[in-house]
């Protein structure tokens, strides 16, 4: 506790180049509440630099409040944000030049052109991209003279993304960059992202979308009812809920159960119809189909079923993630 | 568990921004500000409805008001004027009212909508820029409109040069101010762009029938005049009128046009609503 003074001495001093080892964000105890609705309760979590941070959770969860709160569009009613050692509520001016932000909901002028835009923003920064790389790397370079209404939701949302990163931010912030987009587009967001760290950025994303936070994310906060209810890697939060793996097979030749009872990694066996279900930890597939294969059987149409993020989220949260709300959140 | 909670204002005490260089270098800040304003002409361009009802309209009725025979008549109630020379006011007031009214809030309430202020509240330039980039340019609009009224009426209809052209400046100016802390109110509690639109012309209308749209003031019976020397446009055709034909404007139209300027003016600011 005696430490807390010092990070806003640093800040002073640092010029936002976060020190070697300062977390790019750092949130402790967030609240923040709308007269009686409490949207944030108590969230706190570190952000190293260089990394892809994933903030999930349902539909008014807190996320995007907790992120609105981070780069001072609002006011915490408590708690304390560091980004890259900056406090938004006396830094905003120094955080939003440091800070790209891809709002959720937000769509431009329908009658100005992708490079008038473009241009625009580019201009409120002091060092700030190229414009003709950004277009080129976010797919939008044969869409410089198009009129904003003209664009496509992807195209859109592309051309949002080019505006948090024209700054040349440290931090992006992406709040719901892939609702409404189809599956496609959808993917294509993702190497997006993958090539923004690659660059060097840290990346806060909010997501409602499962999927999407365990193939980008490093670390992941779920968010729950303002809280955090885990923080880990998706896989760690996946292995942390997971009741083990199952591999499923078509034996070629009838077996005795015994067979794999007998081995360490294998919890239970059920036979649904002609196939094999094995329940278990560790190496489960490959103890499974040397053991069978000494015994001359084969296992024909294997399938690995491990426990996955949307699990570890129903178990932690008790609550399904709908897939079709693609509604705003928070 | 206090040091966690602690006020905002605490740690501004070491005086962090105050040391730090502002967010862009003063040249640079302009050029930033005449990005903003660039594209706001192009909006206002390529969505004419300010440049058609604001500078348009107007000069179309001023050469078909011209055209007229029964125009170029000087009744007895109009002190010496034409009737035409009478209108020329009225449809400068006209057209600073559509800028002021329309122009200048439907775009900012559309920008609400779509979220640009919002996104903007993310950029190190204030969203303000945007509402000021829009007065810039609807101000353009507005010289323009009333330079074309006043030059078209007295080059190709014969209208007398102004008595006190500094008096006409001044208040052509008051009622530009008022007229757009109208319209700022109008962007500052209409909610959607629709509510704007309707809310701008409902307010319109009966102004500029105060203005002597229909019925020249001349013609007012007391009471309605007495109405219309307290509306906006009423007052705006007033000192107007006074600058043209007798001399520098009385006190009363230019300090009403003033006082709707400040009152609208603040309450706009109190409204305002960024998202």
């Amino acid at each position: 506790m005696g430490v807390t003074g010092t990070p806003v001495i640093q800040a002073v001093e640092s010029d936002a180049a976060a020190g070697p080892g300062q977390p790019a964000v750092q949130i402790e105890h967030l609240r923040k509440t709308y007269g009686p609705l409490v949207a944030v309760d108590d969230v706190s979590f570190s952000v190293a630099e260089g990394e892809i941070f994933g903030i999930l959770g349902p539909n008014g969860a807190g996320k995007t409040t907790t992120v609105e709160c981070a780069i001072g569009l609002r006011q915490a009613d408590a708690g304390s944000i560091r980004l890259l050692g900056l406090d938004p509520r006396t830094d905003r001016d120094r955080i939003h030049e440091v800070v790209g932000v891809q709002l959720q909901a937000s769509a431009m002028p329908a009658r100005l052109r992708v490079g008038e835009i473009l241009e625009m923003y580019r201009s409120f920064y002091r060092d700030p991209a190229d414009v003709g790389e950004l277009v080129e790397a976010l797919g939008l370079a044969g869409k410089r003279g198009a009129y904003y209404k003209s664009l496509s939701g992807g195209q859109r949302q592309r051309l949002s993304v080019a505006l948090a990163l024209i700054g040349r931010p440290k931090i992006a912030v992406l709040d719901e960059m892939t609702t409404g987009l189809d599956p496609a587009a959808r993917r294509d967001a993702w190497e997006l992202i993958a090539g923004i760290r690659d660059r060097g950025v840290t990346i806060l994303l909010v997501t409602h979308f499962m999927e999407e936070a365990e193939r980008l994310c490093d670390r992941v906060a779920l968010i729950d009812g303002g809280r955090v209810v885990a923080l880990d890697t998706p896989a760690g939060l996946a292995a942390r809920a997971s009741g083990g793996k199952t591999v499923r097979f078509l034996p070629s030749a009838p077996f005795d159960d015994r067979l794999l009872t007998g081995l360490p990694e294998v919890t239970r066996i059920d036979r649904p119809g002609r196939h094999v279900l094995v329940t278990g930890t560790g190496e489960l597939v490959n103890a499974v189909i040397l053991t069978l294969a000494a015994a001359g059987v084969t296992a024909r149409d294997v399938q690995l079923d491990s426990s996955n993020l949307e699990d570890a989220f129903v178990r932690l949260t008790g609550t399904h993630l709908t897939p079709t709300s693609e509604g705003a959140s928070s | 568990m206090n040091s966690l909670t602690m006020p905002a204002t605490q740690s501004s005490a070491t005086g962090s921004s105050a040391t730090r260089s502002p967010a862009l270098p003063a040249r640079a800040r302009r050029a930033a500000f005449g990005q903003v304003v660039l594209n706001e002409a192009r909006l206002t361009w390529r969505r004419p409805i300010g440049l058609i009802g604001g500078v348009a309209i107007p000069l179309l009725l001023l050469v078909i008001f011209g055209l007229l025979p029964a125009f170029k008549q000087v009744p007895a109630a109009f002190g010496g004027e034409s009737i035409f020379d009478a209108y020329v006011p009225v449809l400068a007031a006209f057209g600073l009212a559509m800028l002021g009214m329309l122009g200048l809030p439907l775009p900012l309430v559309s920008y609400r909508e779509l979220g640009v202020l919002r996104r903007l509240s993310t950029t190190p330039v204030p969203p303000t820029w945007v509402l000021a980039a829009q007065a810039v340019v609807q101000l353009c609009i507005a010289v323009a409109s009333v330079v074309a009224i006043f030059a078209v009426s007295m080059a190709a209809f014969g209208a007398p040069a102004p008595k006190s052209p500094a008096g006409l400046v001044l208040s052509v100016a008051v009622s530009t101010a008022g007229l757009f802390a109208i319209g700022l109110l109008i962007a500052a509690v209409a909610r959607t762009s629709t509510a704007a639109n309707v809310i701008g012309r409902l307010t319109f209308f009966p102004l500029m029938f105060f203005a002597g749209l229909w019925l020249p003031r001349a013609l007012m019976p007391g009471f309605l005049l007495d109405i219309s020397n307290y509306t906006p446009l009423g007052a705006a055709v007033q000192a107007m009128q006074a600058s043209m034909q007798t001399g520098f404007p009385p006190a009363q139209p230019l300090l009403v046009l003033a006082a709707y300027a400040v009152v609208f003016g603040y309450l706009a600011r109190r409204f305002f609503r960024w998202e």
